[in-house]
C-alpha cells in the first residue's frame, strides 16, 4: 500500500472507532439507567424518543447548555485541564484494541485495529497510569475539601490496584510471549482462553479493573453519602460531562481488555472446523467479540446494582492482602503450567 | 511510511479536534452569569472554613511508596515473562527466585503493619506503670 492509502484507511478506521466509541458511551449511560431501573423494579428513562432511546442526546445537550462554574478558590488552569486528561487517557487507550482478525476488503489486507503497536499492552498500562493524574489534579485543584479527600482516596485506590493489574497481565504475557494484542488473542486459539487456563488471574484482573474504573463496589472516590461528589464536586457543565464520558469510556475499555486478554478476543473455539466461508467466519468472529464485550459491560452494571460499597479499609485490605498475593500465585501457576505441559 | 504510533497520533488529533469543537460550541451557547455565591466552593451551604488543602493521612504516602516498589518490580517481571518460553527450567528457577524476593518484601511490609489501614491506637508507655514494675 502506498502512504496515501495507508493514511486514508487509518483515517476511516479512526472515524469509525471514535464514532462507535462515543455512541457506545452515550448508550452505556442509557443501558445503565435501564438496567438499574429493571433491577429496582422501576421504569427508567422512557419519555425522550421511543422508550427513551434519545435520552443520552437530551442529557448531552442539557450539559452543553449549562453554565460552567469555576469556583474562586480553584486553580483555574489545572481545574480546566483535569477532565481533559481523563478523557484523553480514556480515548487514546482505545487505539490499540483489535476487534477482529485481518480481513480482505476491496483487495486490501486490513487489520481491524487502529494501530497495531508491538508493545500494545505496555502502552495500555502506561496510559491507565496517567489516568490517575486526571482525578488527582481534579481533586487538588478544585479548592474544596470534599474534592481533595476524594482525589487522594481515588489515587491511593487506583495505584493499589494497578499493581495487581500489572501482575495479572504478567500471567497473560507468559502464555503469549508477546506484548502485541493481536498475538495475545492468537495465542488463545482453539478454546485455550486465558480465563480457563488461569482463573485466578482472570478474577484478580476483573476485580482490579472494577477498582481502576472507580465503579461500584469500589466507587469510594465519589462515595455520595460522605463526600458529596468526590473529586467532581466543583465541576459543572461540559467539564463534568468530560469526567462522565471518561468514566464510561474507561468501563468500555476495561471490558475490551478483559475480552482481549482473557476471553479469547474474537476467537470462537473450532469455528474453522465448520467449513464456513471466510467472510462469514470473520463476521461471526467480530460479532462474538462484540457480544463478549457487551456481556462484560452488563456484568459491570449488574455488579453495581448487586453489591454494596466497600469501606475504605476493606478496599485497601482487599487490594494488598488478597488481590496482590493471588496475582503473584497466578504467575507461579502459569509458569508451572508452561513448564509441565509445554504449552 | 506511517508507523503505528503515527496512527495513534492521528487518532489523538481527531479526538482533540472533537473535544475542542464541543468546547467551543459549549462556550457560545451556555449562559455565563457568575455571582458571589456561585463562585464559592461547596460546603453544604455553610461558609467555607479554613484552607481547602487540609492535612491528609500519612498512610496515603506509605501506600504510594509501596506502590512505587512493586510497580518497578512489575516492569522487571515483564521481560522475563516475554522470554520465558525460550529459557526452560533455567528461566523457571530464576523467576521463582525473583518472586520469592518479592514475597519476602511483601511479608516484611505485612509484618510491619504497613498494609494495615485501620491500625490499633499506639500505646505510649506510662511512667506510673514503669515505676511500679521497677519497685516490684
Amino acid at each position: 500500500m502506498t502512504i496515501w492509502e495507508i493514511i486514508i484507511t487509518s483515517v476511516i478506521k479512526i472515524a469509525i472507532a471514535l464514532t462507535s466509541l462515543l455512541l457506545s458511551v452515550a448508550y452505556m449511560v442509557y443501558f445503565e439507567r435501564k438496567i438499574s431501573a429493571w433491577a429496582q423494579n422501576r421504569l427508567g428513562p422512557n419519555r425522550v424518543g421511543y422508550r427513551g432511546l434519545l435520552q443520552p442526546f437530551a442529557d448531552v445537550f442539557k450539559l452543553l447548555f449549562k453554565e460552567d462554574i469555576v469556583p474562586d478558590a480553584a486553580n483555574k488552569t489545572l481545574h480546566t485541564m483535569a477532565p481533559f486528561i481523563s478523557l484523553f487517557v480514556a480515548f487514546a487507550t482505545y487505539a490499540v484494541v483489535p476487534i477482529g482478525p485481518e480481513v480482505n476488503l476491496f483487495g486490501y489486507q486490513i487489520k481491524l485495529v487502529v494501530a497495531d503497536v508491538n508493545i500494545g499492552i505496555l502502552y495500555v498500562l502506561a496510559l491507565t497510569s496517567l489516568g490517575v493524574y486526571g482525578i488527582t489534579l481534579a481533586g487538588w485543584s478544585s479548592g474544596s475539601k470534599y474534592s481533595l479527600l476524594g482525589g487522594i482516596r481515588s489515587s491511593a485506590q487506583m495505584i493499589s490496584y494497578e499493581v495487581s493489574i500489572g501482575f495479572s497481565i504478567g500471567g497473560v504475557l507468559l502464555m503469549a510471549g508477546s506484548l502485541r494484542p493481536i498475538d495475545i488473542v492468537n495465542a488463545q486459539y482453539g478454546g485455550m482462553w486465558n480465563a480457563i487456563l488461569q482463573p485466578i488471574g482472570f478474577i484478580t484482573f476483573v476485580v482490579s479493573a472494577f477498582a481502576e474504573t472507580n465503579r461500584l463496589p469500589f466507587d469510594l472516590p465519589e462515595a455520595e453519602p460522605e463526600l458529596v461528589g468526590g473529586y467532581h464536586t466543583e465541576y459543572s457543565s461540559f467539564k463534568f460531562a468530560g469526567f462522565f464520558l471518561a468514566e464510561y469510556a474507561n468501563m468500555i475499555i476495561a471490558s475490551l481488555l478483559i475480552v482481549t486478554l482473557y476471553l479469547g478476543g474474537w476467537q470462537i473455539p473450532y469455528v474453522d472446523k465448520l467449513g464456513l466461508s471466510e467472510g462469514l467466519t470473520v463476521v461471526l468472529q467480530i460479532a462474538s467479540f462484540l457480544l463478549k464485550t457487551a456481556f462484560m459491560l452488563f456484568v459491570f452494571i449488574w455488579v453495581r446494582w448487586s453489591i454494596p460499597r466497600f469501606r475504605y479499609d476493606q478496599l485497601m485490605n482487599l487490594g494488598w492482602k488478597v488481590m496482590f498475593p493471588l496475582a503473584l500465585l497466578n504467575i507461579v501457576w502459569v509458569a508451572m503450567l508452561i513448564m509441565i505441559f509445554k504449552l | 511510511m506511517l508507523t503505528e504510533f503515527g496512527k495513534i497520533l492521528i487518532f489523538i488529533l481527531f479526538a482533540a479536534i472533537f473535544v475542542i469543537i464541543t468546547l467551543f460550541v459549549a462556550k457560545i451557547v451556555r449562559p455565563n452569569r457568575p455571582t458571589f455565591e456561585k463562585l464559592k466552593i461547596y460546603e453544604c451551604g455553610e461558609n467555607p472554613e479554613g484552607s481547602p488543602w487540609v492535612k491528609f493521612n500519612i498512610r496515603f504516602y506509605v501506600i504510594a511508596l509501596i506502590f512505587l516498589i512493586f510497580d518497578v518490580e512489575v516492569v522487571l517481571l515483564f521481560p522475563w515473562a516475554l522470554a520465558y518460553k525460550e529459557m526452560g527450567f533455567y528461566g523457571f528457577s530464576i523467576g521463582i527466585i525473583f518472586l520469592l524476593l518479592l514475597v519476602l518484601g511483601m511479608a516484611y511490609e505485612w509484618r510491619k503493619g504497613d498494609l494495615e489501614w485501620a491500625r490499633p491506637k499506639p500505646k505510649p508507655p506510662k511512667l506510673n506503670e514503669i515505676l511500679k514494675n521497677k519497685t516490684n
